[in-house]
């Protein structure tokens, strides 16, 4: 124990020192410091705290958090919002630095295998049964690490749905695709009225992993990335990635995506705002646009918002109903926190997460709780019809798959994103993407 | 060290004491030297900044000198580099010796030309990223196909439309660097200049840009210094894309650092950083011979 502390303190000394000479360059701009972070505050003696972040279902959290800090005057926490991007930089140097929050939110995978590696999350598989128990299983296994629970889910699902414009299939008179074929004659289609076909953040990266990885999954089925995450020599070779790939670079020839998808930003919701105005019919997004598109544009939310799931690859060795995303956001409790500000923490998670409030919040807000059982709740909201598909979808997914990004770590999500970025734009063909990410494994 | 010689050089200054410097020069060690030995250091450790960092050698010298993303970050630095010197000083002198002139309609054309000055980066970023946008940007406000470009997104637009946007930024401070310069010459010379009859231009290039010599060395120091560490604008445009068509020196290290987590290979980039920028800050004192010093004033 004593070990690890000095070894963090060295950690810090190294950090600052990285952060004082990289922000010298007009680096951007610093989020305010949490006032209650490791203990610090001291007095009371329970104060925790917790980082979150904006927009999206999060003012949920948000929400539960003000009820706890009301009902639990002596065992306050907290919070603090970052951005999205803000939030995901500071909080590695955090953890790392032994200043994070108490509660510290992360999207399992590659993380918070770095997290427990380190020793920098506690176990929390005894405390946290209950809940666990009550989670969909697929959705809960992302937060256990060889058998011990180490984060527990704490919002909303998020498949990759696809979304559409229903006026535009009209103008355009033909049928939602639901194989590659039909995908292919409805890129023809579209084109022909002079509508996008496909919206796509391109200038984001991001998005650009979901066709990846419903390609791959569709082609190959789950087995294929198993592979590249237990770092299997040459485990990108597989022929279902080089076939993804190179359905990618057909899609963008035959101008899926139009011609300026590399302008076009997600962190402004420009991509969903090409759907809504009419000039994209169909965006594959985060079931988190849902709620962007009935603040942006409520009529059309209301009227012409399509969902459906990703198409079919005919032959492809996966199950069409698997799919890809964020089985949600989960939190971990910081090992640096004190004692009593961890207890805190705990207290909080297994009583206000997916507790009857919080659910009702959730579903208020247009999102879907991985909590089982929730059918009759569901059906009776007045985003029944959209809820319950992205509830079935998650329900009975064979199969699903963390986000790429997310899953894998750090060095070679970022190298991920650089070659996908390339194959995009053309800049490379699939065999070198290839031999590029094998390079990383 | 003898006590003679330390009173003899007393005498002959006529500065403050050197008791004075202390205070700045603990803060210079304790903010820029103890850093920048702390990277030197670091670019020899491998350290994805949760663990411990660990000794590597020259493991992370060799992969980022070896990677062509490196290479080719180099080699747009350079680009960048010089295409923001070229776009921005000619048009920062003449700007400058334009607002020089003392007439009311300069006045509020200079506060005009002043006004990028006043912006923050990010929020220059964010506007240009709008404004720039080929779907809801400029071209859709006007109608214009000729706007209608993929500007930011596009890799061969992409690295230009930055450097036309960081000059936008950018030259309205070199202006008023070339502007005081230009009234710190004294009227003697142009009238002497024009009794012997010379017109505008040889003016200009008789007696203002020799005049200008040292406002010239310091404005091209911080152009070529500064669009060699040049980060937050490009950041919040382009974030080094559209692929890595405009990931730059300080982008790349600031990639590899804090999306990669590499933070050895991100210090051997600041490292580089830091030796280019000396460099390059040394030779142009030394070549221009401004580390001399003399006062061009006349009579003085």
């Amino acid at each position: 124990m004593r070990q690890t502390r000095r070894r963090a303190a060295g950690a810090t000394a190294i950090a600052m020192a990285m952060t004082v000479a990289l922000a010298g360059c007009g680096g951007g701009t610093q989020p305010g410091e949490s006032p209650a972070t490791g203990g610090g505050s001291g007095a009371g003696g329970g104060a925790a705290s917790a980082w979150i972040l904006t927009g999206g279902g999060w003012p949920v959290t948000a929400e539960s958090f003000a009820r706890w800090n009301k009902e639990n005057p002596d065992q306050q926490i907290s919070v603090e919002e970052f951005e999205n991007d803000a939030y995901k930089e500071k909080i590695r140097t955090s953890v790392g630095s032994g200043q994070a929050p108490t509660l510290i939110m992360n999207w399992t995978g590659g993380t918070l295998a770095s997290y427990v590696k380190n020793d920098q999350v506690v176990d929390i598989t005894d405390q946290t049964k209950d809940l666990v128990d009550r989670v969909m299983p697929s959705v809960a296994q992302n937060g256990q690490i060889d058998g011990a629970t180490y984060a527990v889910p704490m919002n909303d699902v998020q498949p990759v749905i696809l979304f559409y414009n229903k006026e535009l299939f009209d103008q355009a008179d033909i049928e939602v695709p639901t194989t590659w074929d039909e995908t292919l004659k409805a890129v023809d289609a579209f084109k022909a009225e002079g509508i996008i076909p496909f919206s796509l953040a391109g200038a984001s990266v991001w998005p650009e992993l979901m066709w990846i990885q419903y390609l791959t999954d569709r082609i190959g089925g789950p087995e294929v990335f198993q592979a590249v995450l237990d770092g299997e020599p040459d485990a990108w070779s597989d022929p279902a990635v080089t076939e993804a790939l190179t359905k990618i670079q057909e899609l963008v020839d035959a101008g899926a995506f139009g011609d300026a998808y590399g302008s076009v930003d997600a962190g402004a919701s420009a991509d969903a705002a090409l759907v809504h105005t009419g000039r994209a019919a169909m965006l594959l997004q985060g079931s988190w646009l849902y709620a962007t598109f009935h603040n942006d544009a409520p009529e059309f939310a209301q009227s012409s918002l399509g969902f459906t799931t990703f198409p079919e690859i005919e032959g492809g060795a996966g199950d069409p109903a698997n799919i890809v995303g964020n089985p949600a956001n989960f939190w971990s409790i910081s090992s640096a926190a004190d004692e009593s500000a961890q207890k805190t923490a705990l207290a909080y998670v297994n009583e206000y997460v997916y507790d009857d409030t919080q659910i009702k919040a959730m579903l208020d807000a247009g999102s879907v709780p991985p909590v089982a059982g929730l059918e009759d709740q569901i059906g009776q909201s007045e985003d029944a019809e959209y809820l319950s598909f992205a509830y079935g979808m998650v329900n009975d997914a064979p199969h699903f798959q963390l986000s790429w990004d997310q899953a894998l770590p750090a060095d070679q999500a970022q190298e991920l994103l650089t070659n996908l970025s390339q194959i995009f734009l053309g800049q490379i063909e699939p065999q070198e993407f290839v031999d590029n990410m094998n390079a990383t494994l | 060290m003898s006590a003679t010689q330390r009173t003899g050089a007393a005498t002959r200054r006529t500065g403050p004491p050197f008791w004075m410097a202390v205070p700045a020069l603990a803060f210079f060690g304790l903010f820029a030297l103890v850093p920048l030995i702390g990277v030197v250091v670091l670019s020899f450790m491998s350290w994805d900044g949760l663990g411990t960092p660990a000794w590597a050698g020259l493991d992370s010298w060799r992969a980022t000198l070896a990677d062509p993303v490196t290479r080719q970050a180099m080699w747009l630095t350079a680009v960048f580099v010089v295409g923001s010197f070229l776009i921005q000083a000619p048009v920062s002198l003449l700007l400058g010796v334009f607002m020089a002139g003392r007439h009311r309609y300069r006045a509020l054309l200079s506060v005009l030309y002043f006004l990028p000055l006043l912006f923050s980066s990010a929020a220059i970023g964010i506007t240009f990223k709008a404004l720039l946008d080929p779907n809801f940007g400029l071209s859709r406000a006007f109608g214009t196909q000729l706007l209608a470009r993929n500007w930011l997104g596009s890799p061969d637009l992409a690295l230009y439309t930055v450097m036309f946007v960081v000059g936008w930024a950018f030259i309205p401070f070199h202006s008023l660097l070339y502007q005081a310069g230009v009234r710190q010459i004294p009227a003697a010379l142009y009238e002497a200049a024009t009794l012997d009859g010379a017109g505008r231009v040889k003016q200009f290039f008789y007696v203002t840009l020799p005049q200008l010599r040292y406002t010239i060395v310091t404005s091209s120091t911080l152009m070529l210094v500064g669009s060699l560490t040049y980060f937050d604008l490009v950041f919040v445009l382009t974030a080094g894309g559209p692929g890595n068509a405009t990931r730059i020196l300080p982008l790349d290290m600031y990639l590899r650092g804090f999306r990669s987590y590499e933070m050895g290979q991100a210090s051997a980039i600041a490292v580089i950083l830091v030796a280019v920028g000396l460099t390059l800050s040394l030779v142009l004192n030394r070549v221009s011979g401004a580390g001399r010093m003399e006062s061009q004033q006349a009579g003085l």
